[in-house]
Formats: C-alpha cells, structure tokens, sequence
C-alpha cells in the first residue's frame, strides 16, 4: 500500500513547537490566539437527544467539567503530543493521576509491583491507603531488573517506576522492564515528572501509561497542582482480556459498554475518564490548566538551564570538602551515569541528592541556612530548593524504607532552579561553612 | 476495534479530511441494531453530523436502524453512495469488494473505508485498480472527531498543529 495516493508522508513538527502549539488552535469563535479559561461549571445541551448521546458517549462534547473542560483538553492534548501518546487524561494532581490509573485496572484482590526507588508520597500511597481497597503493591529493587521477574504472579496486573527516581538520582534500565511486562502482558506504567518528555519519552523505550504530576516541572513555577495520565495506545487490552475485565467486559457503570472495543486505542483513558473522574471526582480546574499550558510553553527552554545547573551544582559538591557523598546520574562516578546517557541524553534531571559528611546534625544545619535555596516540599521550581527527605516527604516510612528509597537520615534532596549558577554554588557553600 | 499492533498505515490529514467533506451519503456494511455496539455509535454520530447514512445488515433487512431502512445487500440500496464503510472481518472484505465492484459506476461510489482492525491489502488493490479511495483501519467517526477537533475535547492527540481558527465540523 506504500505507493499509494494515500500515504504521502504527513510532515512532523519538533518538540520545541509541539511545546507551544499543540493542542491549542486558536478559539473557532472569537479566534483568541491564547488560550481561554473556560470558567464554567456546565455546558449547554442542543436537545433532549443531543443530551442523551452526550451522556451515552456516541458523540463527542461538554456536559461537566468534572468530566471535560475545554481549558484542560488544551493541557491534556499538548502532554499526550509531547509524549507522543494517544491521548491524555489531567487530574487535580499527581496523586489523584496515580488513583485514577490504578482504578481503572485494579479490582479487589489485584496486585502490582513498583520501583523502591519512588518519591515518598507514592510509597505511602500504594502501602496504605491503596490496601484499604484491596490492591497490594509488591516494592522491588528495580536497580537489578531480575528482581522483578521473581515477584511476577497470576495477580500482578502492572508494573510501576519513576524512570528518574525521587529524590536518590536513581535511573532504571526502562528498556528492560518494558520487555519484562511485555512478556507477561501487562502494562508498565512510567512516572515521569521527574524527567518530562523534553528529557526523556518512555513510549520509546515500550512503556504503556506514563504519569505526571504536572505541579513540578510541567507547569515549571510552582504556581499550580495538577497531574496526567497518557495512555501510548499500544497496549494490546482484548489479547490480555482475562487480566483487565475493567478494560474488555461490559461495565456496569456505563450500560454494559465496553471500553477497550468502543474506544480502541484511546480506551484507558475515556475509561479513567468517564468512570473515574466522573465517580470520584479529582478533576483540575480550568486555572490550574490555565497556568500550567501558560508554563509548559517554556519547557525546552528551562529543562535545558535546569539540567545545566544541575550539572554544574553536582560537580561542585562533588569536589566539596564538607560533602560525603552526591547521587546524581550526570556525574560519569555514578553507577547510573550509562543509563542516563541512554535514557536521558539531554542531561540526567535536576533533582537529585547528596550527603553531608557531618550527617544528620550537619544536614539540618544546612537546609536551615540556605539563603538563595528554599526550604520546602516541592521540586521543579524556578527557583532552587531544599529539603531533608527523611524529615519531611519521606517521613511517613520506615527506616529500612526511608534507606531503600535513597532518603536515609543523612541525605539533602535539591532541586535546581534556573538562577545564576554561581550564586548557587556561593549559597551552598556559605550554608555548609555555618 | 482494538489493532492489535500500530497501523502501518499512514494517510495524511488533508486526504481524510478531503474525503470526509466530500462524503454525504455512507452505507454502513455491518450495521448493529443494537445500541452500545461500536457501528451504532458510528453510525449515530455520523447521521449527527449530516450524513445520510444506510444500514447494510442481512438480518435486519426491511427493519429500521435509527430511523433508517435496512437493506440486505448494497446492491438493493436504491440511491447514490459515496463511501461504503465496512464493519466486518479483514477476511470478509474481499467478498465485499466483489459485490461492490460491478455496481461502482451504477451507485458513484467513490470511497471505500474499512474500519479500526479491518485491513485487507489485496481488496485494496482491487478497489484502487478501478480508481476508488481506500482508507483501512480507521474510523470515520474518529477521524471526523480528530481533524474536526471534537476529539481534542476528550484529550486525544490529534496530531494537528495549525494557527488558523478550526472550523466547526
């Protein structure tokens, strides 16, 4: 069929254009070239009949914003475009992504396995409260990926990781892993807001799901929660049928459709959408889309300073007299420095940890003298920051937890903004001198 | 509906969308009478955006499908067709094409369209060969939604990047 009239070769546009462009033609009303804030709760129905498609999915359209906005669909478009997925899914933030994604495979009785290496929260979330509705996460070393194909069984319906974990400056061979849930035919499910797809794409490497909280370097000022769910369109759900009875048998929560055979390839996410959100709620507000397309149009751009920085901050502390020891895949020392060339090629995050040779007393000391880096629980601001993990995001785990995840009593997690390098390295090094 | 490996095949923007403006009357090969069957959302939407559209089903034959005489065959479809959209197997199509080739000139028919998972090359070919548009492995209600923009409301990629205002579909 190649030389058919058909198949002359659609042009493809560059990830720094898709960045600013996708998703976002100008409004076919009043032809407003930014995008608008659609600050409305409902829609209008054309009919009776046009209601009653709406409601039924036979047609595409607004009937609530827990459900649909068009600001969101702005934001959800451009992040599927940028990980070159089919389609996109935002939640009111990272977590409720998380929840979503894990509904929408999961019942009762079900189980998946995940990284160790996680950001904090996400290890609580799994642990405990995911136990409450009968889901059991399996934790594994994915640093060594045959740890995982021991702890597959009947019951594990997905496989998860952070490719660039938080906050050890961990990278895990997503190549791999991919092979290994391909084999047993389940999905691997990718955060990756530590990296964005500026750094690195996971549907590349054979990832099925990729997650985000948007909150970090997405929207990139720490102005605004939010996160996303972008399915790859890849995953075979009919050929795994007897696994995920949520994706390819008639659901009783919309009328006996199925949605894997209705949808195709966008079905994990009307799924998540038209089940989950629609009962349980977590949307994003048009605002939070609002801030968060306004940020991402400068995405290339600052993941390009962000890792720059980052750069040069790790080799500082690496060559620093007060500092035990830096975690941080760009440093060629690091046993991830080969993957992060293969994974990450633009540069390894700007993330990532070290450890004071005067241990905890010295750290506290530290991130209490910083003047420049800010002191609080988040990451990919513009500006710098700073945070003792063990006391704070990672402070709900167990010691052997905290030791797993790269957060022990002796680590400070930064995360580089996009300030004059210089005045970073001055900043620290007058904080550790106290 | 569900592909079990990526298409391969690649049409441009600009030929579906073409044929799908020039499309206004669709027999729907395979047409469901029941509701939440893939061809009946399908074939809602599409009557939903103007098309004339004429239910092909041997069992419904004479019976109404949304409003719509059933007919047994395509060759007892009395008017002019555009496009035959085929919902069946990938190995049905080639009886298909036979049945629609004798009669291309008799009903104008310009367009045949095998729906997400049907894909028969050498049905193609024979469609091709005698100067009809082939589209496999698509959906016209997707693709409409797609490069009409009303997919991009449930955030699918559409894959389309332009600064000029869309135009309502």
């Amino acid at each position: 069929m190649d030389e058919t009239n058909a198949s002359k070769i659609q042009y493809q546009y560059g990830l720094e254009t898709r960045t600013i462009h996708a998703g976002s033609r100008p409004d076919p009303v009043t032809g407003a070239r930014n995008t608008p804030i659609y600050q409305t709760t409902a829609y209008t129905f054309d009919d009776a009949n046009h209601a009653a498609d709406l409601f039924n999915l036979q047609t595409f359209g607004f009937i609530y914003s827990r459900l649909t906005n068009p600001t969101v669909a702005v934001l959800e478009e451009r992040i599927a475009n940028l990980e070159d997925g089919r389609a996109a899914l935002c939640a009111s933030s990272g977590h409720a992504a998380q929840f979503l994604t894990f509904f929408s495979l999961l019942n009762p009785g079900d189980e998946f396995i995940a990284s160790q290496n996680l950001y904090g929260g996400s290890i609580t979330q799994f642990t405990h409260s995911f136990k409450r509705l009968g889901w059991t996460c399996n934790f594994v070393d994915m640093t060594n990926v045959e740890n995982i194909k021991s702890s597959i069984s009947v019951k594990t319906k997905a496989i998860f990781l952070e490719v660039l974990a938080n906050p050890g400056g961990v990278v895990i061979d997503l190549e791999a892993v991919a092979k290994i849930a391909n084999g047993a035919g389940i999905p691997l499910i990718v955060d990756n807001t530590l990296a964005t797809p500026f750094l690195c794409q996971p549907f590349k490497w054979g990832a099925d799901l990729v997650l985000h909280s948007t909150t970090k370097f997405l929207s990139g000022h720490g102005t605004s929660l939010g996160g996303a769910i972008v399915e790859s369109g890849m995953f075979d759900w009919v050929g795994n049928a007897d696994k995920f009875p949520t994706m390819t048998e008639p659901d009783p929560a919309y009328h006996g459709l199925t949605f894997a055979e209705t949808f195709g390839d966008f079905g994990f996410t009307m799924k998540a959408r038209a089940v989950g959100l629609r009962d349980f709620g977590p949307c994003m507000s048009p605002a939070n889309a609002f801030y968060t397309i306004t940020g991402m149009e400068t995405l290339h751009l600052r993941m390009l300073r962000h890792v720059e920085n980052a750069q040069v901050v790790a080799e500082f502390l690496n060559s620093h007299n007060s500092v035990d020891w830096v975690s941080y895949a760009g440093l060629p020392k690091s046993p991830y420095y080969d993957l992060a060339k293969k994974y990450l090629p633009k540069g390894a995050g700007s993330v990532f940890t070290f450890g004071l040779k005067g241990g905890y007393e010295a750290g506290v000391k530290l991130v209490e003298s910083t003047n420049l880096f800010s002191h609080l629980a988040n990451v990919g601001d513009t500006r710098s920051l700073i945070l003792h993990p063990a006391s704070t995001t990672h402070r709900q785990l167990t010691d052997a937890q905290r030791d797993a995840a790269g957060a022990g009593p002796k680590v400070i997690r930064l995360s580089i903004g996009l300030e004059t390098s210089d005045d970073l390295l001055y900043d620290l090094d007058q904080a550790m001198a106290q | 509906m569900t592909p079990k490996v990526p298409s391969s095949l690649i049409y441009t923007d600009d030929y579906i969308e073409k044929i799908l403006r020039g499309t206004r009357t669709i027999a729907i090969i395979g047409a469901s009478a029941n509701w939440v069957r893939p061809s009946s959302f399908v074939m809602k939407y599409l009557q939903g955006k103007g098309y004339q559209v004429l239910p092909v089903n041997p069992a419904r034959a004479g019976e109404e499908i949304l409003g719509s005489k059933c007919y047994a065959n395509i060759a007892e479809i009395p008017d002019q067709i555009d496009m035959v959209d085929i919902f069946r197997s990938s190995e049905s199509v080639g009886p298909v094409i036979d049945e629609i080739l004798p009669i291309v000139v008799e009903k104008n028919i310009r367009v045949i369209w095998m729906q997400l998972g049907v894909r028969n090359d050498s049905a193609a070919m024979r469609a091709e060969a005698v100067g009809l548009q082939v589209v496999m492995d698509r959906c016209p209600k997707i693709e409409y939604g797609r490069l009409f923009g009303e997919l991009s409301w449930s955030g699918v990629n559409s894959g389309v990047i332009s600064s000029k205002r869309r135009r309502i579909g």
